[in-house]
């Protein structure tokens, strides 16, 4: 495995977590979005394997799995749950067309080039793309957080961030303290879409006692 | 004059002439060197293709007064204009050229329209003629030496931003880049159809020579940041000019909106060419030069090509609008058959000459990764991005212009009744069809034709096209890429021969005719085929709602009325709206205040009078 | 003696583009079907389509004029050999320094073109809906393909596809993230210009959801064969330029020897299979999108291709 493919496959992964960025943009289902932000986090995670794997640094492939499990596995299939369980409107309506969303991911792509290549001057090209990939994933997670009116396409949106971050951090080497502040963001992030969910069924049922809440479910033996 | 502008540039002589006329101490300075001949030559053709049209078209000049005297003043108004020599001669031969252009833009004034037009246009002129004035004044610096051969002389370089910039703005609004475009498709379509064919295919690029000797000649070395602005000027003029033809019925009126994007893509080019060298890439930069002005050269001639067509149709019929044509392939197929050739040119379709020019500029564009600043390296994707997505929707256009007019059924009986032109305009049309396949398909000649004017431009060149095997062209070097329109046209050909005889072999021959396939429900009427402006409504739902805020409205009679619904289309042009109407509320306001001037007692105007004159012995003193 | 063997090797490319292209389109809709749980119709039936074609008689609407008889010749024939400007088994042919990939792109353009043309001429709002979608989506997919061709060609150097195809059989190339982009964008572009699922339905019978059908409703006899036969080369052509562009392994270089065409065509034909077996899994799982979003799927494409173009332009150290 020369060096040189293994920046190669490095900055594919970067640049794939970009690509996915776009696509979450690009949706305009609910289960779509669920579906690319689990491929997202997938990416992430592989990513963060490979990234142990070439620099040695065995507890980065606890990051790696905490990302599988719990944001590419556990959270999707959540939920996907509690998207068919609530009813939730399936369609996310955008702020603004999706063509102009598009249009401004691509402007952020290009502002986060600008700002990352020169101020990293010292570094090797592909450690500077990859921070400039990072950053364009965090800024992408933020537009879709602006730019969809829908509660659900917000949270991903955070996480996707978090994604982003991940991506920053493991590609410097030596932060030994990824491990922690993976599993913080994830249990916050998980809070998070639990309590959005909380407010909703609060909303609808005028309770979140679980004992009244239980009259409301069909099929009463 | 033709012949001399062929002359001149074939043997690249550079003649001095200076005549006693004009102000006292500078007289009349002519110069005849590469870039005059090579436009000489632009502006001549199309001027006589422009007469040949106008011997037939002039039957249908209601008052030929109005039209033929100024009509050769316009003609030798931009042929001094190209050979001016000193800053005088050259604003005097524009001022000339516009006030001509004027009167004949002028000649069917009764109509409404067409006097607003006209307002509009001489009020655009003179605040283009007042930027040149200003433009002059900085390059000749405090000396005052007016003349060419002076100014090139002293090039100041504090100035050359500001002489750029307004170089920008008297050239560009006479040449039609955004925003300064918004008297072309008002004043274009409102003179007669030669004359539009002069105005737009000519006098455009008129301006764009002026821009070229003002800043390519007389400025000096460039600076990158004149390359970002022109570029990013030409790109969104390409794609705005060829959006707001999209949107147009009136056949005029979208050959004028697409002559602001064809100078869209000449000024491209002409910004490229300045970023390469003001990077010091020669080569670079004589290919961009090439290809704008080759540009230059093919949108004369496809542009006057098409407007002598719309001249025709507007002769045959008496309309304008798309919507009241149609099926006129069947009356006038003559004209539809150069038209066509016209329309395939302008979409730059191969083995046609659009697609040259095109070509270059993409190769100057791949060229440009070499450059180092990083404006740049954002910029000339982007603008790589507007000019493909501008000739996609240039085709898209002229499938309209040409589709809604000449095919499909006559939708007005006018358009039923058409007759095919007169000889003479049909020479016209077939000559310059036959220009824009012969530059095409050999279009290795051309380059080396403008090559001494490169050369003086950009003092480099391409390589020396004419000389190579099969008559290809190979802009940089043979390995990185070459086009060959002599034996791509003779493939197509030979496949389509093949195609044909194979058929005849192979398939039966017979042939019937009936009706058309109407899915069960017969309609007589031509009007359920498709409008221009629903052929043109997917793109407008596409881009219009963005860059036009473009809505549609349908109003639908009660139920029992017999009444047809209607639907509406309502598109606002963003530059007017948010630069024109404010500067003319702006306007209108500081008149209203100032008019009180008008209404002072005397001793109100005894007081300005007093005050002016302390006011002068002030400054005096100052400056003493 | 071998510029003679250059142009056999030429004729042959032309004509093995030719026998190929219905035998692909037929390939792609049986595999469709067995997916679909469906026997299909036999490999060979567009070959069959076409000669019954070209024996019927031609029906032309009486308000048809000679756009209209042209046409399919003319789109038949620059189709043709924008295909055989593509390297398929073999590179360096004596025509492809005539054009290089931006003037495929322009003779694609030209077919389009004179094919929405011949739509309006019937005068029926049939042949219009198809036209004006068809312009529609051309101009989303033609800036987006002259951004892969831009991407392409500043890594490869030349706009040349053999100049490309060499290129990216060299060590040279390694796994760029532009590349990857360029080729999401480049299938997404194919599928938009043949006319495929989610973009265009080939086998739908309503009207309103035709675009390419739409514009060819009132074709018959030999010229509808002619274009058929077009669609399937341009299917070719599209499938021909992702092998050879970025899986360009076995394409032999002129001048090495009959083995080596032996191999690139095996190989072509390997590649061909491939491509046409994904084309139909592609189509089987996904469903066409309405006409207004397929320019959201377009102009995504654009910006794929906008992105990996701009990369190439700051990445570049010099």
């Amino acid at each position: 495995m020369t060096g040189q493919l293994a920046f190669d496959v490095a900055h594919l992964f970067a640049g794939g977590l970009v690509l996915v960025s776009f696509l979450l943009l690009y949706q305009d289902r609910m289960t779509g979005l669920v579906n690319i932000f689990a491929l997202h986090a997938l990416v992430v995670s592989l990513s963060v394997a490979w990234q142990a794997a070439i620099q040695d640094a065995s507890h980065l492939y606890i990051t790696a799995a905490i990302a599988l499990v719990v944001k590419a596995i556990v959270i999707p299939l959540a939920l996907h749950r509690i998207i068919v369980r609530l009813g939730i409107h399936r369609t996310i309506e955008p702020v603004v067309s999706i063509g102009q969303t598009m249009l401004a991911g691509i402007g952020l792509v290009a502002l986060s080039i600008m700002v990352m290549l020169p101020i990293t001057a010292q570094a090797g090209t592909l450690a500077r793309e990859d921070l400039a990939f990072a950053l364009s994933v965090i800024l992408l997670g933020m537009l879709m957080m602006i730019a969809r009116r829908n509660a659900v396409s917000q949270v991903i949106g955070f996480m996707s961030i978090e994604n982003g971050l991940i991506l920053a951090a493991t590609g410097a080497k030596g932060m030994p303290l990824v491990v922690e502040i993976s599993v913080a963001f994830s249990i916050l992030v998980a809070l998070i879409v639990i309590g959005i969910f909380l407010f909703r069924i609060r909303e609808r049922f005028e309770t979140v006692d679980v004992h009244l809440l239980h009259e409301h479910r069909g099929e009463q033996p | 004059m033709l012949v001399i502008g062929v002359v001149a540039l074939l043997t690249q002589a550079g003649e001095a002439l200076v005549l006693p006329v004009g102000l006292p101490w500078l007289g009349a300075h002519f110069r005849l060197d590469a870039l005059s001949a090579f436009f000489l030559l632009v502006v001549n053709l199309g001027a006589a293709a422009a007469s040949l049209f106008g011997l037939g078209y002039g039957r249908h000049e209601e008052s030929p007064g109005r039209v033929l005297p100024f009509f050769p003043a316009f003609l030798a108004g931009m042929n001094l204009v190209v050979l001016a020599a000193d800053a005088f001669t050259f604003l005097f031969a524009w001022e000339f050229m516009s006030l001509a252009s004027w009167a004949l833009v002028m000649a069917q004034h009764r109509r409404p329209d067409n006097a607003a037009a006209g307002y509009l246009y001489l009020l655009m002129a003179s605040f283009g003629t007042l930027a040149l004035l200003l433009a002059f004044g900085l390059l000749a610096g405090p000396a005052g030496g007016y003349s060419f051969e002076e100014i090139r002389q002293s090039p100041s370089a504090a100035v050359s931003g500001a002489v750029l910039v307004l170089a920008l703005i008297g050239a560009g609004s006479k040449a039609g880049l955004v925003p300064l475009h918004v008297w072309l498709p008002l004043a274009h379509p409102a003179a007669p159809s030669h004359v539009s064919a002069l105005m737009s295919g000519v006098m455009t690029k008129v301006a764009v020579y002026g821009f070229v000797r003002l800043v390519f000649d007389l400025l000096g070395p460039p600076s990158w940041w004149w390359g970002a602005l022109v570029a990013l000027l030409g790109g969104v003029t390409a794609a705005m000019g060829v959006l707001y033809a999209l949107m147009e019925h009136d056949l005029k009126r979208l050959l004028a909106y697409h002559t602001v994007e064809n100078i869209g893509i000449i000024f491209i080019g002409l910004g490229l060419a300045f970023a390469f060298q003001a990077n010091a890439m020669p080569a670079a930069a004589a290919l961009a030069l090439t290809a704008a002005l080759l540009h230059v050269f093919n949108h004369s001639v496809f542009k006057s090509l098409l407007f002598f067509g719309a001249g025709a149709v507007l002769g045959a019929t008496g309309e304008r609008d798309m919507e009241r044509l149609g099926g006129l392939i069947h009356r006038m197929p003559l004209t539809a058959f150069a038209f066509l050739v016209g329309c395939a040119a302008i979409s730059a379709l191969p083995p046609f000459n659009g697609f040259v020019s095109e070509w270059l500029t993409f190769q100057a564009i791949l060229l440009s990764p070499a450059l180092p600043q990083w404006l740049l390296k954002f910029l000339v994707p982007a603008i790589g991005a507007l000019l493909a997505l501008s000739a996609a929707l240039a085709a898209a256009c002229f499938v309209k212009a040409f589709g809604i007019t000449f095919l499909g059924r006559a939708r007005t009986p006018v358009a039923a009744q058409a007759t095919e032109t007169d000889r003479w305009s049909l020479t016209a049309m077939f000559a310059l069809a036959a220009l824009c396949l012969l530059a095409g398909i050999l279009p290795g000649y051309f380059i080396d034709a403008l090559a001494p004017v490169i050369q003086s431009l950009a003092g480099a060149n391409l390589p020396r096209q004419h000389e190579l095997d099969w008559l290809t062209i190979v802009p940089v070097a043979q390995s990185r890429s070459s086009y060959n329109g002599l034996l791509l046209f003779l493939c197509i050909a030979l496949a389509a021969a093949l195609a044909c005889e194979v058929i005849r072999r192979r398939a039966s021959a017979a042939v019937r005719r009936s009706a058309p396939w109407d899915c069960g429900f017969p309609d007589a009427s031509p009007a359920t085929q498709y409008t221009a402006a629903s052929f043109s409504q997917p793109i407008r739902r596409v881009f219009g709602t963005v860059v036009f805020r473009a809505t549609e409205e349908v109003h639908m009679p009660p139920p029992g009325d017999a009444r047809p619904a209607r639907l509406s289309v309502r598109l606002r042009d963003v530059p007017w709206d948010s630069l024109y109407l404010p500067a003319a509320a702006l306007v209108s306001y500081a008149a209203e205040r100032l008019n009180r001037l008008q209404f002072l007692t005397i001793r109100g105007y005894l007081t300005l009078v007093f005050g002016a004159l302390v006011a002068l012995l002030m400054v005096l003193s100052i400056w003493q | 003696m071998a510029v003679v063997t250059d142009a056999l090797v030429q004729l042959i490319q032309m004509l093995v583009v030719l026998a190929l292209a219905p035998l692909l389109a037929g390939y792609v809709r049986t595999v469709k079907a067995r997916l679909l749980g469906r026997r299909g119709p036999p490999l060979l039936q567009p070959y069959r389509d076409l000669l019954r074609l070209l024996r019927k008689e031609v029906v032309l609407a009486h308000s048809a004029s000679w756009v209209f008889r042209v046409t399919p010749y003319l789109v038949f024939a620059t189709t043709w050999v924008a295909a055989a400007l593509v390297p398929t088994f073999a590179a360096g042919l004596v025509v492809s320094y005539a054009a290089d990939m931006i003037a495929i792109v322009a003779l694609l353009a030209s077919a389009r073109f004179m094919l929405a043309l011949a739509g309006l001429d019937v005068g029926t709002s049939f042949g219009g809906i198809g036209s004006s979608r068809e312009m529609m989506i051309a101009s989303l997919a033609e800036p987006a393909m002259l951004m892969v061709v831009f991407t392409l060609s500043l890594l490869a150097g030349s706009t040349q596809l053999s100049s490309i195809a060499a290129f990216m059989q060299g060590p040279g190339v390694g796994l760029r993230v532009s590349l990857a982009l360029a080729l999401v964008a480049l299938v997404m572009v194919a599928i938009a210009e043949n006319a495929r699922i989610p973009v265009d339905n080939p086998a739908t019978h309503l009207e309103l959801t035709m675009v390419h059908e739409a514009m060819i409703l009132e074709y018959s006899g030999r010229h509808l064969a002619l274009i058929e036969a077009a669609s399937f080369v341009k299917l070719l052509l599209y499938v021909s330029v992702i092998a050879c562009a970025f899986a360009p392994w076995g394409i032999a270089i002129s001048g090495q020897g009959f083995a080596a065409y032996l191999v690139g065509l095996a190989a072509y034909v390997v590649k061909l299979a491939a491509g046409g077996f994904l084309l139909a899994v592609f189509e089987t799982s996904i469903a066409k999108m309405r006409v207004f979003r397929v320019s959201d799927f377009l102009g995504a494409a654009l910006m794929l291709g906008v992105l990996a173009t701009l990369l190439l332009f700051v990445s570049r150290v010099t």
